[in-house]
């Protein structure tokens, strides 16, 4: 069933062309999924050790089962690239597309282009029991800091809604304001807590600036299925979604269950970004920006903007990661700091170029 | 059947009711205009009839089927509302917009199809927004805005059609363009309308029949002619208004007249 059936009647340009940038938008889908591989494959060139193109690509395909590659390379190698350098683009590629679709749905939510996905205390949560964590005796810190960093994170949201809700609806100006409050508290638990910290506060400071140093298999497998499961569920939710850019009170008239939705999408949200910050800190700038850009080139149609985020994320934090580990090294910048660096400068340019409503 | 019935509804926030034992009936093909001042209910009585506001008693028969039983989808192609000061994003194209008008009739996985895309193109035609479909909101002015929520109404195929006040922020010229085509649109597709009026000059010309609002209750209901009495705006506003036939279709026009002017007007009726 296309246009082609209506062609009877005279069909004006935006109905005619509708199909046509559906159309559009999913080769664009198409087109950043294999950026996003290219990407992936380039960036595990880079790095302290000189490995040529050709190797990485050969050691890849070795892992694919029924292919058989000789082997003509050294067993180190094959551990930089697969045990050290592929879980931390993976890890990198993950984070990304979960903080720029957390970000995406919570400017939606809130109808509001400053949302991100820190704004109702996931950060301040995940901080506190993050340096909660680097309090604890050296052993258990590698387990620990992850696991109370993903306890706060989601503790925060959950009080902050339960003392924003009203009866059965959620004010989401109150949510904000909740949000902000309970932040500023935890804030300040922490800011305690690192003075008394000691020696410690140099992990916990990077730790907080964000940084996918030390990435292994295990942290990827973990974050994984919640990443995604919780980026499917949001995508499912993606035409109310748009609805509800309208009003609540015109989404509730077109049919949708305001309320469950709204619920649904922030649960989802916070799982992703709790899962995302667990391992690698609070890594800023991306959930912000990413959205808006895309956005600005693609439309505001959650059903094409969400995957587009998440794949755009993905190669942005990939790349600043990639910076990350190589501009000074051996010495690390924490990814964070180049994020906003670099993705600050890109976006203004963005907003000089397009010179519109930009949300 | 394609009406709406209102018996003896009681709405409201909490335990206060905006509106006690609220009744009257809509018919279908004819335009139910609701009057009142500012505050008396006319929002809240929309909400009600959307289930956006739970009725605290009564009940309400729309097209014949009790609202309360009603599933939410099944409500929201039933009726379609253009509210008073709709937020439209500024990045949705014209046709974006008109195209959420249907989402009660797909599911969650659902895209839009051929058919969906003709009746939005029907929509857009009728109400003259087909001309800037490719547009931005942002671009577009109040009257343009106007009608093209009233463009979205329609996508959702609705029997019934509720508008707050959608004249509220146009000048003159639109309008009338806006009360003529949602008349036109109630007699071609047989629509119950019922809109909210702050004008009366503008709500007697247009509607079919009036239901005055006043504290909460109906304060009279009937043709424009039984309602509109200089006696009954000064129970329901307290303004002082003059009420006389007009030379055209002798429907009862509202003058008001200023302090200083009074005089001259029992001279001349001397």
């Amino acid at each position: 069933m296309t246009i082609e059936a209506l062609r009877d009647i005279p069909v004006p340009q935006a109905i005619a062309a509708y199909p046509l940038r559906w159309r559009g938008r999913i080769y664009a889908i198409i087109g950043l999924a294999i950026v996003l591989f290219v990407v992936i494959l380039v960036t595990s060139v880079v790095g302290s050790t000189d490995i040529p193109f050709f190797t990485i690509v050969s050691v890849m395909l070795s892992k694919i089962p029924f292919l058989t590659i000789d082997q003509t390379w050294s067993n180190s190698i094959e551990i930089i690239i697969f045990d050290i350098r592929l879980p931390r683009i993976l890890l990198a590629a993950l984070v990304g597309a979960a903080l720029s679709v957390a970000g995406t749905t919570y400017q939606g939510l809130f109808r509001n282009p400053l949302a991100d996905p820190y704004l109702i205390g996931v950060a301040q949560g995940a901080g506190l029991g993050a340096i909660i964590g680097f309090m604890l005796p050296s052993v258990l810190q590698i387990t620990g800091v992850p696991i109370l960093a993903f306890i706060g994170a989601v503790m925060a949201v959950a009080v902050v809604y339960m003392v924003a809700r009203v009866g059965r609806s959620l004010p989401m100006t109150t949510l904000i304001l909740a949000g902000v409050a309970l932040g500023a508290f935890l804030q300040s638990i922490s800011s305690y807590l690192m003075l008394a910290s000691g020696d410690r506060l140099h992990g916990i400071i990077s730790w907080l600036l964000g940084t996918l140093s030390l990435t292994t298999w295990d942290q990827v497998t973990t974050v994984t299925p919640y990443i995604i499961i919780g980026i499917v569920i949001i995508y499912l939710y993606a035409r109310p979604l748009n609805v509800m850019q309208l009003d609540e009170e015109q989404a509730q008239q077109l049919g949708i269950n305001v309320e469950k939705v709204k619920l649904i999408l922030l649960a989802a949200a916070t799982l992703i970004t709790a899962a995302a910050v667990s391992f690698c800190g609070i890594i800023g700038f991306v959930g912000l920006i990413i959205p808006h850009a895309v956005r600005l080139i693609w439309g505001p149609d959650h059903r094409f903007l969400l995957p587009l985020a998440a794949i755009s994320g993905a190669i942005f934090l990939i790349l600043a990661d990639t910076a990350a580990r190589t501009i000074m090294a051996p010495t690390e910048i924490p990814v964070g700091a180049i994020t906003a660096f670099f993705g600050a400068p890109f976006f203004l340019y963005l907003l000089r170029q397009k010179k519109r409503a930009i949300f | 059947m394609n009406n709406v019935r209102l018996c003896d509804i009681t709405l409201g926030y909490d335990a206060k009711p905006v509106l006690s034992e609220v009744s009257f009936e809509a018919p279908a093909g004819r335009m139910a205009g609701i009057i009142g001042p500012n505050g008396c209910g006319k929002s809240t009585l929309i909400k009600g009839l959307t289930r956006i506001l739970p009725l605290q008693s009564g009940r309400v028969f729309l097209d014949g089927h009790e609202l309360a039983k009603l599933k939410r989808d099944d409500v929201s192609r039933l009726v379609a509302v253009v509210p008073q000061n709709p937020i439209i994003p500024d990045l949705f194209t014209a046709f974006e917009v008109v195209l959420m008008g249907r989402t009660p009739h797909l599911g969650l996985f659902k895209y839009e199809g051929a058919r969906d895309l003709a009746i939005v193109y029907d929509a857009m035609e009728v109400t003259r927004t087909i001309g800037f479909a490719d547009r931005r909101v942002a671009e577009l002015s109040g009257g343009e805005k106007q009608r093209l929520i009233l463009a979205r109404a329609l996508a959702q195929e609705p029997k019934i059609l509720l508008l707050d006040e959608p004249t509220a922020h146009l000048d003159i010229k639109y309008q009338i363009e806006m009360l003529e085509l949602v008349h036109r649109l109630c007699i071609d597709k047989m629509l119950t309308v019922i809109i909210a009026l702050h004008d009366l000059n503008l709500a007697v010309q247009y509607c079919d029949q009036l239901v005055m609002f006043h504290n909460g209750r109906v304060h009279s209901c009937g043709t424009p002619s039984d309602v509109i009495t200089a006696k009954a705006i000064e129970e329901v506003y307290g303004a002082q208004v003059y009420v006389y036939p007009n030379p055209v279709n002798n429907l009862p026009f509202t003058v008001v007249i200023a302090e200083k002017d009074r005089e001259k007007l029992f001279e001349r009726a001397n």
